[in-house]
């Protein structure tokens, strides 16, 4: 119990990071060991599975696009930096008060959640939910799948640029 | 709802509020466009660890899981398209600053 | 049968592109308009197939299937505009591969029975037409594209957050295991607050008044088939179908919840004919009118009887005919004129007969005139309210209904009416692709509101 409060603090602090620092490429970077946390979360909450995926997706694929994406445009966003630093650091200056605040007040007022909660689920398996109750979601990621290929041959393909 | 889970539920929701809040801040202040797409990736994230909280406190794990599988896969596609959107928006204006492509107005 | 619904434009996509891509690029187009065709017979006439091997958990009521025929036609007129303004063979076949998937969304939309699948596939089409979208690369597009994104993604995590918190007390995902556990549940505050950003979700991707910063600036930067299609039925699928649905079959009317629909839906209804009426771009002016006409569903939908969603539907109906009629007209005079300012246009009538005389037609029914489609959906919901005692907000879409007439006018007046520029003196009527699926479009409103005295007993509501 204790030790998931350590991982939530450590948490909100990476995001925090990730939001205030200057450099585009560290919030990318620290991005992703965010989602690792999660990702250790996700295991302590016993859903194993799916923290594999948050781990080699999340933290993995998507950095890796961020990253790149970055490097990508990197020239012309070094001679925004210094102009943005300042802007930023007034903007984000009290981000961590409000969020601590935040927390804090929701932490007293502690939300008194009175629920029946559902009966325990029968089938204990993942893959026998996707694959066998629910067809119609592993459809639909075929489905969106193809929609990201077709966007990336759209979006990407320089070739026919006006 | 038992007093453990109850506290277990009310501390990830705590924490998830707090992730989402920085997402949306993040969202809303930064003019960066990719800095608006990290926010957003934050923002999915603590909706992803709140799937994963109610499963454990109604022992729905598995269901849960597959929910989680298939979202991941929808966010890394969105997230894949934005990014094609945000390199299309920079071959036009030479930057990532959302100042610079105000033309339509809501 | 309904899973053909998903799978087949699923796997037409995988057929087009198998090796064969020389011969596929020739008949993509002609096998899009005949899939619509099937699907506007199969909601007609519906056939039994069995599927042996896969169970998915779909079902059609009136509703849906009211909705998918809209669907249908609507892509039926997306894909001839298609064929007609997009001359490389390339970029007609991704186009249609992109159209294909958007089918398979939105029919996946209408036809689940789960929540979550719900999320699913209203995910899958939000994100085929944030490609539809910047399928130009024009600057505008892709700053329409960004920010639909945004706002989207803003959507899909109050929508999940929604779904997570109530499936503290359900457990599972389906429609019917929701509504009995709200059934069962004290109302806490939670639940309240997963329910209420639920349907904020839906307002966002539907674009309601409150929430419909993307919306304007997505139909008018899109290319011109593609706004057709959005406008059409893609946000009347995503949000208030969506809607519909959530509130018909998952949470029920509520005292509260009905306020709320009705307070949005005047508001949007108001607003947005306000906001029409200041537009001098043809686009934007019909995007405004949009928010305005969804505005009269949502309070349709926000009687609660029978009656008002029976006139929601038909208004949705309604509204994706006539609306996909004035944005071809639109795309017609863009085509010709090169511009969308009205200002620079004056007298097209003369010049754009065809045009000219499917654009009044449309106006005529948005703006609900006898005898056509829009005035008898329009009268049903103001008779709704008024029965059920809401009067307040029957007169203000009666009121509403006046200002639809004015911007209508309006833009009768500044586009095809009066005397012709002079350097607008020699323009031809747009092509055939352009004019054709107008004048299908201008039947079914005609056809429709002089057929519905006689069809009303026919539907079973």
């Amino acid at each position: 119990m204790n030790l998931n409060i350590f991982i939530l603090i450590a948490m909100i602090a990476l995001a925090l990071w990730t939001v205030m620092t200057r450099s585009l490429l560290r919030a990318a970077i620290m991005l992703a060991f965010t989602s690792a946390i999660i990702s250790i979360l996700m295991f302590r909450l016993n859903s194993p599975i799916a923290a594999v995926f948050e781990l080699s997706v999340c933290t993995g694929l998507v950095s890796v696009l961020f990253i790149s994406t970055i490097g990508l445009t990197h020239p012309s966003v070094k001679e925004e930096t210094f102009e943005h630093m300042v802007d930023r650091l007034r903007k984000f200056k009290f981000l961590p008060f409000i969020i601590i605040g935040m927390g804090m007040a929701l932490g007293l007022v502690a939300v008194k959640i009175n629920l029946q909660l559902p009966l325990a689920e029968i089938e204990t398996d993942a893959r026998t939910v996707m694959w066998n109750l629910r067809p119609l979601d592993i459809i639909g990621q075929v489905i969106i799948l193809l929609s990201g290929v077709f966007g990336v041959i759209i979006l990407f393909k320089e070739s026919d640029k006006k | 709802m038992s007093a453990e889970s109850l506290q277990l539920f009310c501390t990830f929701g705590i924490f998830i509020f707090m992730l989402a809040a920085i997402g949306v801040y993040c969202m809303l202040a930064t003019y960066n466009l990719i800095r608006a797409l990290i926010g957003v990736e934050l923002l999915l994230k603590a909706v992803t660890l709140l799937i994963v909280a109610v499963g454990y406190i109604t022992k729905h794990n598995a269901l849960t899981q597959a929910m989680v599988i298939t979202f991941i896969v929808i966010e890394v596609v969105v997230m894949t398209v934005a990014i094609g959107v945000v390199l299309g928006i920079r071959s036009h204006t030479n930057s990532l600053d959302a100042r610079d492509i105000r033309n339509l107005k809501g | 049968m309904y899973s053909w619904f998903i799978l087949f434009p699923l796997l037409s996509v995988i057929i087009l592109n198998l090796p064969f891509r020389g011969m596929m690029n020739k008949i993509a187009i002609w096998y899009a308009l005949a899939l619509s065709i099937a699907q506007v017979y199969l909601v007609l006439f519906p056939v039994n197939i069995v599927m042996p091997f896969l169970q998915l958990n779909l079902n059609a009521d009136i509703i849906s299937r009211a909705v998918l025929l809209c669907i249908a036609i609507v892509l039926f007129v997306t894909i001839l505009s298609a064929k007609y303004l997009i001359k490389k063979e390339d970029k007609l076949f991704n186009f249609v591969n992109l159209l294909f998937i958007c089918l398979a969304g939105m029919n996946g939309v209408t036809l689940v029975t789960d929540i979550f699948s719900l999320y699913v596939f209203i995910e899958i089409t939000a994100v085929a037409s944030y490609t539809l979208i910047s399928f130009y690369k024009d600057k505008d597009a892709f700053e329409a594209a960004f920010k639909y994104i945004m706002l989207s993604a803003m959507a899909s995590a109050m929508m999940l957050a929604g779904i997570a918190l109530i499936m503290l007390i359900s457990g599972d995902t389906g429609f019917f295991a929701i509504r009995e556990a709200l059934k069962v549940s004290p109302h806490s505050s939670l639940i309240v607050f997963a329910i209420a950003i639920f349907i904020c979700a839906l307002f966002i991707k539907g674009g309601l008044m409150p929430f419909h910063g993307w919306l304007p600036d997505a139909y008018s930067a899109a290319p011109a088939p593609v706004s057709v299609l959005l406008a059409g039925v893609v946000t009347k699928t995503l949000g208030i179908y969506g809607l519909i649905r959530i509130m018909v079959s998952v949470i029920g009317f509520d005292g509260p919840l009905k306020q709320a629909l009705l307070f949005i839906g005047a508001l949007s209804i108001v607003v947005g004919a306000l906001a029409a009426l200041g537009q001098s771009d043809f686009k934007r002016m019909l995007a405004y009118s949009s928010i305005s006409q969804v505005g009269y569903i949502i309070i349709g939908l926000g009687t609660g009887t029978a009656l008002g969603i029976f006139g929601a539907v038909f208004h949705l109906f309604n509204h994706a005919i006539f609306k996909s009629s004035l944005f071809l007209n639109s795309a017609a005079v863009e085509s010709r004129l090169g511009t969308r300012d009205m200002d620079k246009m004056n007298g097209l009538a003369s010049k754009m007969p065809v045009t000219g005389i499917t654009s009044v037609i449309s106006c005529l029914s948005a703006a609900g005139l006898p005898p056509l489609a829009g005035f008898w959906s329009k009268l049903i919901i103001i008779v709704a309210l008024w029965v059920s005692g809401y009067r307040v907000y029957a007169v203000v879409a009666i009121m509403a209904s006046v200002i639809t007439l004015a911007y209508f006018l309006s833009l009768q007046r500044r586009v095809f009416f009066g005397r012709i520029k002079e350097d607008s003196m020699n323009i031809k009527e747009a092509g055939i692709g352009l004019t054709l699926p107008a004048v299908i479009l201008t039947a079914i409103i005609i056809g429709v509101g002089i057929a519905f005295p006689f069809l009303r007993d026919a539907i079973k509501f």
